[in-house]
């Protein structure tokens, strides 16, 4: 049997049917993490540090343990004892660390201890039964100032091999890549601006915070129910920080409220299952926003220094950038995925970029959608912007003159296969966007942005049923609206109707171990998964039909649904529909399914390119979105509307990060907007209509030319909104958020 | 603390539950009721995600307290439909793909109803202010307020 591998004629792909959970979703039905509950649950609490700095000298949890409704109370002595090493080697530590604080609390918000009690109100009742002594130390927060030779240090030896030697304890991890010579590439150039820039931390913001339930035996064995972006991550490190068995712990993800990176990893369940362990009875916890905004991922914060050198035709000679990234108090900020972004879009010569990963005293920062990326796109798409300005180019133009294409070798190191950056340049040149008349006030920006997407271990499994319908299991959570990308690959392969495939999130105990969902690897690579294991069934249905016409299975291929002979030589037989191939399944064989597992390494990188344009009251300094348009290389769009549906969203994420979002820190190092009245994402009333282009060029590393679409759309939007403000105030914007105050300050400085 | 007894009706049925002084309605529909169709984003009224409507005015039910609930009326996300007949809003939020998540959907569903039966014929800037207090992160809110739009032209071209 002949089985095509790359497709380029869809029957199902590229529709936009109704998503298989939307009726869940729309009556209250779907269960989120916090929707479970078990017979003789209990609920957990968690006290956490007031002090951003703070040696924790003593934990009296007596009065609290003698209180009639709680039923356990954990510290760290509560936890396994996992080996320290530096940087990330040591990650088991670093989680277990930001999970239960050991010997200091490290940050506002740093849990020390939990409680296990009757009712949710009992719980946190008796949290304050909980004494703690602590010796305040000195914090920093800022990522320069952490840097400085006087900074306090946050934890000798966490740094790793890659630091060079005489640097600050807080700096843990360093990143050096690029090639030509810079110097060189300086001295051709007419015009070089150097600059530098700030961007603030900001949270993912899922509406959803943190919930699970928990139960764990003393015989090591147990259930975990989670919201998480990957439940075998949880699985393993949970058990990991238990000191039980992997294969011990059930988890099973419910349905996510949100994640955008920052559900990668775990917060609560190591501390559920070691409250439900000592209490021996199921333990929910479900943090309020504040825990959410105190203690889980925000982003890094940055502190970036950006150089380029420009020809008077727009050609870049030179660039260079070293990028501070502040990750909280623990290694993980990602200097060297902003370092490897930055300049990814171009095609240079010379370039070299330099990543730092800082160590302070906030919360151990998580991914966010691209990590790292988009701050070094709003520093180096500023620049470019300087430069077009004054040289008198279309920044569109001496874009597509620098742009990176097939065979460009990349900043970071590679070259690439085919990519769509020309592609969404060209498009965005083409769009009536790009040359609609602008209002007085207003300014337009563009900016292109880039992110490598992702492979990850993956397994699925595909099962057919009698009647000729078919339940696909994948392993990644369905964060929005991956089932319906999911079951229209199974139907392509099948060729049976997408109604007919129920697409399952198995848990950790039904198939092998999945990759989180994250790198916007879902629909890359369980939708390759899907197409595998949907063909190895389809192998077996055209061996059965095979056995049933007595011919070999070589001269039987799949057509529409059916099997049927593959020539004219291979005998005359009516087309034998699925259907009646697994109707009598259990006769010919037994059971048919099929599965893959690999690790798929062709995830294919990701550009896309943005058009805004915004107004700016010089009153009040507040600005408006006008106008926005993204345009984005999608490989093959499975399903355009949720393809459109992360366009908007990465998007309206950016807007926030660019205009309004910002970790506030005191002089006392405690987080004043722990809030989303104070932390102030976008409402409906903020934004526009956000119009979309779709853009496909296919990713020769997928069967169906899939690219990840996830990410990319929060890369650009953080310099194009920059340039759009800065061209509408007539000042350059350097920090983020530019917020009201920051706009009025600027046009104060400007007007001198 | 002891509790005290309440008497509602929640999507037209008659219900009683105990409560502690302390848990809002949206504790008491969750943990009491078993509707866990609300969800908690925030706590504080700013997410909109537990959003009801008392005796048909539309609140964040974490603001309110549970005993206040005595003797009211309350619509949830779950008596949106008629038995299995979904409402237009819900129709057109799954075609829309006016979800990603679906975290925030049960509160935008109840308070894109209650600006329905108010204003039959909402401008976009109307129902972007109207739902202003019902966050979403995942969408940008485009396909969101698009599918309100359209499912408002329709129930005006039906009736």
């Amino acid at each position: 049997m002949a089985l095509d591998d790359r497709k380029s004629e869809f029957t199902f792909v590229g529709t936009r049917p109704d998503r298989p959970d939307g009726l869940d979703k729309v009556t209250g039905r779907a269960k989120f993490g916090a929707d479970m509950s078990a017979p003789g649950m209990l609920h957990g609490a968690i006290l956490r540090s007031p002090h951003a700095h703070a040696r924790i000298v003593k934990i009296d949890t007596s009065k609290a343990e003698a209180h009639k409704d709680v039923k356990a109370v954990v510290t760290r002595a509560d936890f396994a004892d996992v080996p320290f090493k530096p940087g990330l080697e040591g990650e088991f530590w670093n989680v277990l660390e930001n999970v239960m604080a050991g010997e200091k609390a490290l940050y506002d918000g740093h849990a020390v201890a939990a409680v296990a009690a009757s009712s949710a109100l009992a719980a946190r009742d008796a949290l304050k039964l909980i004494e703690v002594e602590y010796e305040v130390l000195p914090h920093v927060t800022d990522v320069d100032k952490a840097m400085a030779p006087d900074a306090p240090v946050i934890r000798e030896g966490a740094a790793d091999y890659s630091v060079p030697e005489g640097m600050h304890p807080n700096v843990v991890r360093y990143h050096e890549s690029g090639h030509g010579d810079v110097e060189a590439g300086f001295a051709e150039a007419d015009l070089i601006i150097e600059d530098s820039f700030v961007t603030e931390a900001t949270h993912q913001g899922y509406i959803e915070p943190h919930a699970c339930l928990g139960m764990l035996g003393n015989d090591g064995k147990g259930e975990l129910w989670c919201t998480t972006q990957g439940h075998w991550i949880a699985q393993k490190t949970c058990a990991a920080l238990l000191g039980i068995e992997t294969s011990q712990l059930r988890v099973t993800a419910s349905e996510i409220g949100g994640g955008f990176g920052g559900k990668t990893t775990v917060f609560i369940e190591p501390v559920a299952l070691a409250l439900s362990r000592k209490a021996n009875r199921p333990v929910k916890i479900v943090m309020t926003r504040s825990e959410v905004f105190r203690a889980t991922g925000p982003t890094a914060s940055a502190s970036m220094d950006v150089k380029i050198g420009m020809k008077k035709d727009g050609t870049i000679s030179a660039a260079q950038g070293v990028f501070r990234l502040q990750g909280g108090a623990f290694p993980g900020a990602p200097g060297d995925m902003t370092a490897m972004c930055a300049f990814a879009p171009y095609n240079l010569t010379n370039v070299k970029q330099i990543g730092y990963d800082v160590m302070s005293n906030r919360p151990k920062q998580a991914a966010y959608r691209a990590p790292g990326a988009p701050m070094g796109a709003f520093a180096v798409e500023s620049v470019i912007d300087e430069l077009c300005k004054k040289l008198g180019l279309d920044p569109v133009d001496v874009r597509l003159k620098n742009a990176a294409h097939e065979g460009t070798k990349a900043s970071y190191g590679p070259r690439y296969e085919r990519i769509g950056l020309v592609e969404t340049l060209e498009a965005a040149k083409a769009h009536p966007h790009y040359t609609a008349p602008l209002k007085p006030g207003q300014g337009r920006g563009i900016s292109c942005g880039f992110w490598f997407n992702h492979g990850g271990e993956t397994s699925v499994s595909l099962a057919l049923s009698e009647d000729g319908s078919a339940q696909l299991m994948v392993g990644t959570p369905d964060i929005g609206g991956s089932r319906a990308s999911m079951a229209l690959m199974a139907a392509e392969v099948l060729g049976i109707p997408y109604e007919n495939i129920r697409v399952t999130i198995a848990d950790t105990a039904t198939l092998g171990y999945n990759d989180v969902s994250h790198g916007s690897r879902v629909t890359y690579a369980s939708g390759l998964a899907t197409i595998k294991a949907a063909k190895h069934a389809v192998e077996k249905l055209c061996e059965r039909a095979a056995a049933k016409w007595d011919i070999p299975v070589e001269a039987v291929k799949w057509e529409n649904g059916c099997a049927v002979p593959s020539g004219p030589n291979a005998g005359d037989f009516d087309p034998m529909p699925l259907a009646d191939i697994t109707a009598d399944m259990g006769r010919t064989g037994g059971p048919i399914s099929g599965h893959f597992e690999a690790t798929p390494e062709g995830a294919g990188v990701s550009f896309g390119t943005h058009i805004v344009d915004a107004e700016v009251d010089p009153e009040t300094g507040k600005t408006s979105i006008t106008r926005y348009t993204v345009i984005q290389d999608a490989g093959k769009a499975i399903h355009p509307t949720y393809v459109e549906g992360q366009f908007q969203g990465g998007a309206a994420q950016g807007i926030g990060w660019a205009l309004n979002e910002e970790y506030i820190y005191g002089e006392d190092g405690r987080l004043q907007n722990s809030i989303f009245l104070d932390y102030r994402i976008p409402v409906a009333s903020d934004l526009p209509m956000i119009d979309t282009v779709i853009v496909e060029v296919p990713n020769p590393g997928h069967p169906f030319g899939v690219r990840g679409v996830g990410e990319t759309g929060i890369v650009p939007p953080l310099a194009a909104i920059a340039n759009a403000v800065s061209n509408a105030a007539g000042v350059r914007m350097k920090q983020l958020p530019m917020s009201p105050p920051r706009i009025l300050a600027a046009l104060k400085d400007n007007n001198g | 603390m002891s509790k005290l007894h309440v008497s509602t009706t929640v999507n037209g049925d008659t219900v009683e539950f105990l409560c502690d002084p302390r848990e809002t309605l949206l504790d008491c529909l969750r943990d009491k009721l078993n509707l866990t169709g609300a969800k908690e984003g925030c706590g504080t009224g700013d997410c909109g995600a537990c959003s009801v409507t008392v005796d048909g005015r539309l609140v964040c039910s974490c603001l309110v307290l549970g005993v206040e609930a005595d003797g009211k009326s309350i619509e949830t996300v779950e008596g949106i439909a008629d038995g299995d007949i979904l409402h237009p809003l819900q129709k057109k939020f799954i075609e829309h793909a006016a979800l990603q998540c679906g975290i925030c959907t049960p509160g935008i569903l109840v308070a894109a109803k209650s600006l329905l039966e108010k204003n039959p014929n909402p401008t976009e800037e109307e129902t972007r202010y109207w739902l202003a207090g019902n966050l979403c992160r995942c969408t940008g809110y485009d396909k969101i307020i698009r599918a309100v739009m359209e499912t408002a032209e329709e129930l005006r071209e039906a009736s």
